[in-house]
């Protein structure tokens, strides 16, 4: 009882010492969750806003370093390496008032798992998800896995009980069209709690005075209003008057101006993500093309012609204006694997014509590049650009730009034949590229490969990296799989993303490579 | 016998030249200016592949190190020059202008041919006809006047986009465009035809027409579509401005022309996005150009009613 009082108190005392500073913070950025299930999309805005609302077991704080959240330890079990014992946060409840356990634990890696699920792919080395105790849990996995902690950073807890009680066990079929009541409601042990939500117009958060972490992290926001503003103009102008304090995505022509302003200012840092375009290989015949009876894009030379008749150079000084580093490999300069080498292309279109002519199709062909436009920096100017330098070489492209909730789809349904994505790598290592993006598409892996590549051998050498306790090996195998990935042209990468956080003064918070802000570490002055 | 001789038999121009409308255009210096202004922009978009410097339409010519060049300065890259400057794209706006300008002319005028055909044979149909056919028609125009005519089109654009294949779609867009403008301004058409051939059915010649047996649709077509044409015309030039309007609109909204085949419209929309950052000519020359096609052609219109209307005579 005394215990109980202690705790009162320290909650009102907690509370007015943030009724002090209650602080609204207004944030935009070009587009919006595509759905609050936190197991059905894969995809950066959408983990953005669940990790305010829902908590993984462990997180990368502003600075990109692993951070215990629900778990408070993680460790392999002395008996058995293939098993990873975590340690639960004790005391935790959901935004309802329910306990979390390790049942919820079992229940979410299991939901993560399944069928619809887009997080598959960073579990397809757990075999069995067992509740020792209230407050254990164990992962077993294929052979023993050094790096499945960094896979759990997106991995959101959800409640087992609420789950159930709202009909929401199974994961919502974004790709399908599914509606279902976890993807527009949510119940977290998160810092804030959700008040409202109306998609693509304006969701409310409030702080969720219950929070485990009231006094380890600032905690100073107190509410939160996140308006999604595609258009760019729009949204600098939304920051220049002062109608939102934070925008993500500050459009690079901007970023003087921005400075520039009394009260604002603009924070740069290199994205963990790399633009490129994919390329569907795999079809006899593709849907989307001028040529019948066969795919151009099937023969590598199409394909390598295509990627040194980009030029990553203007792209970079014209389009975004410096504030991106060109591509030659699909993974950014963060990740484990990326080397210097690989990651240049010199441009070079009389040898891409050459090469075109060779291929038998020296006359070109045209084909349809489908293009988001409120997800990248200058997403669609991109696309733009490379209609005019794929023209050089003789293929007319028709460039068909539609929002992310359109165009994600395309990708994952296979139905898009040359395609503009995007990858962060919130692993930090080049496994996580190769099991969505490399990998045959299938059951366990390989969802977000639009391709068509299949490699049976190489899937082999993917599959094995997860199990590969020798890191000097598994180093190994890998430069060896971006060999392949390299030779074959599998995808065309364009540049990896710099990032421009613009705030008012009042917000004090450095930019993390993730793209994520997590609001409860930002500080208001 | 009269003294008086006969008077000269005057030429055809003459005569036009003499006419109460000539005399009327000839003392209306806005009329004149305005006229002076759309046929030079007309002009210039017909002829636009022989003054055009370069052919924006063809993306294997661009450039892009050429983007943001300034006008009349030459590009820090590749040295080049363009006498308005280039967009995002190293397009050259100039030539970008004209090329987009014959797009929106011809929207506009498809659209308000595909528009007055429809109104003005409906209008026939309710005025002459009557009973069960005029309210079928008048009650259908009623209710798409209460809907604002961008929202049809763009529900009509829409439509029409989800039901074209996509790899057909950039070709399509254009018909696209003037289908949704076309049907979404045929009421105006239908609904002063329908009024005017009330009044004409109740006159004489339309009597005797009856009398000696022509069919309806001969004497729609022969004896009132002829005289209900003055108000036709008044109405298709302001329709014209309003429909150039609406194009640009539904391209500057992302739904019309596009990106890679600008209308004046979708040049708009690019160029809006570098409103801060200093590039105005993206933004400037497309609107100054859509402002003096649609101001010249809707002073054009004003002018063409209180012209053709008797009572102001």
């Amino acid at each position: 009882m005394k215990f109980q009082t202690g705790i009162l108190t320290a909650a009102l005392l907690a509370s007015t010492a943030i009724g002090a500073s209650a602080e609204t913070l207004r944030w935009a950025r070009a587009g919006d969750s595509l759905t609050l299930d936190p197991h059905a999309q894969n995809e950066g805005p959408t983990h953005t806003l669940a990790h305010q609302i829902y908590e993984p077991l462990i997180i990368r704080d502003m600075t990109g370093a692993p951070q215990a959240t629900l778990a408070t330890s993680w460790a392999p079990s002395a008996d058995d390496p293939s098993v990873w014992v975590f340690e639960l946060r004790e005391g935790v409840k959901y935004h309802d008032g329910a306990d979390f356990t390790a049942e919820d634990v079992v229940f979410s890696i299991n939901r993560a798992k399944s069928e619809n699920s887009n997080m598959k792919e960073l579990l397809s080395s757990v075999i069995e998800v067992r509740a020792v105790d209230d407050y254990t849990v164990e992962m077993v996995t294929d052979g023993p896995n050094p790096i499945l902690p960094a896979n759990l950073t997106n991995l959101f807890m959800m409640d087992k009980g609420w789950a159930e009680a709202n009909d929401a066990v199974d994961v919502q079929d974004v790709e399908g069209g599914e509606q279902t009541f976890a993807a527009t409601n949510a119940n977290g042990t998160g810092a804030y709690r959700l008040v409202s939500r109306e998609p693509d117009v304006r969701t409310v958060l409030t702080q969720n005075e219950d929070y485990w972490g009231m006094d380890q992290f600032p905690m100073e926001v107190t509410e939160i209003i996140y308006t999604p503003i595609q258009n760019a103009a729009t949204r600098v102008a939304a920051l220049l008057s002062g109608e939102v304090d934070f925008i993500q995505d500050v459009p690079v022509q901007d970023l003087g101006r921005v400075a520039d302003t009394e009260g604002l200012v603009v924070k740069t840092a290199p994205q963990n993500r790399v633009i490129f375009f994919g390329m569907n290989m795999g079809a006899d015949d593709l849907a989307n093309d001028d040529v019948e009876g066969a795919n151009p894009l099937a023969d590598a030379r199409v394909r390598e012609a295509m990627n040194i008749a980009i030029n990553r150079e203007a792209i970079q000084q014209v389009v975004m204006r410096g504030q991106s580093q060109p591509a030659g490999m699909i993974a950014p300069p963060f990740v484990n694997g990326w080397t210097a080498e690989m990651d240049a292309v010199e441009t070079d279109v009389e040898a891409a014509k050459a090469l075109m002519a060779d291929a038998g199709y020296g006359d070109g062909f045209s084909i349809q590049l489908d293009c988001p436009n409120d997800r990248y920096i200058n997403d669609e100017a991109i696309c733009q650009a490379a209609v005019g330098m794929m023209a050089q070489i003789g293929i007319t492209v028709n460039l068909d730009a539609k929002p992310k909730a359109q165009h994600f789809p395309l990708i994952t349904n296979a139905e898009t034949d040359f395609y503009m994505l995007g990858w962060g790598v919130p692993t930090y290592d080049s496994e996580y590229i190769f099991n969505f993006l490399v990998h045959t598409r299938g059951d366990e892996r390989g969802s977000w490969n639009n391709t068509g590549y299949s490699n049976p051998e190489l899937d082999e050498m993917i599959v094995s990296l997860a199990s590969e306790t020798d890191l000097d090996a598994r180093n190994e195998a890998i430069a060896s799989i971006w060999n392949v990935v390299q030779e074959e042209t599998l995808y065309l990468p364009i540049h990896h993303q710099v990032l421009n956080w613009g705030m008012t003064d009042a917000v004090g918070i450095e930019v993390s490579p993730e793209d994520d802000p997590k609001f409860k570490f930002f500080e208001m002055n | 016998m009269s003294d008086t001789p006969a008077p000269a038999p005057q030429s055809r121009l003459r005569r036009a030249w003499n006419s109460d409308f000539a005399w009327s255009f000839r003392h209306a210096p806005v009329a004149i200016i305005s006229s002076f202004v759309v046929l030079v922009l007309i002009l210039a978009a017909v002829l636009a592949p022989l003054i055009a410097p370069h052919d924006p339409f063809n993306p294997a010519t661009l450039n892009l190190m050429n983007g943001f060049t300034p006008p009349g300065q030459a590009n820090a890259f590749t040295g080049d020059t363009f006498l308005l400057g280039t967009d995002d794209q190293g397009r050259d706006v100039f030539s970008t202008i004209l090329y987009g300008m014959r797009i929106s002319l011809f929207v506009g005028f498809a659209a308000v041919m595909l528009a007055m055909v429809i109104g003005v044979t409906l209008g026939l149909l309710a005025g002459y006809l009557g009973g069960w056919v005029e309210s079928i028609i008048m009650r259908v125009a009623d209710v798409q006047l209460t809907f604002p005519a961008i929202l049809v089109a763009m529900l009509i654009f829409g439509i029409a986009k989800g039901i074209t294949p996509p790899e057909y779609r950039d070709q399509m867009a254009i018909w696209v465009l003037i289908l949704a403008i076309g049907l979404s301004d045929w009421v105006q058409f239908a609904r002063v035809v329908r009024g005017a051939t009330l009044v004409e059915k109740s006159k004489e010649y339309v009597q005797a027409a009856r009398l000696i047996g022509r069919s309806p649709f001969a004497i729609m077509l022969r004896h009132i579509l002829p005289n209900v044409l003055n108000p036709v015309l008044v109405i298709a030039t302001i329709s014209l401005a309003l429909a150039i309007i609406a194009e640009a609109t539904l391209s500057f909204l992302g739904v019309g022309a596009p990106p890679t085949k600008p209308s004046l419209g979708t040049l708009i929309r690019i160029g809006q996005e570098f409103m801060f950052s200093g590039e105005w000519w993206i933004l400037f020359f497309p609107a100054l150009a859509l402002l003096a096609l649609a101001l010249s052609i809707n002073l054009l219109g004003d002018w063409l009613r209180d012209a053709l209307n008797p009572r102001l005579r």
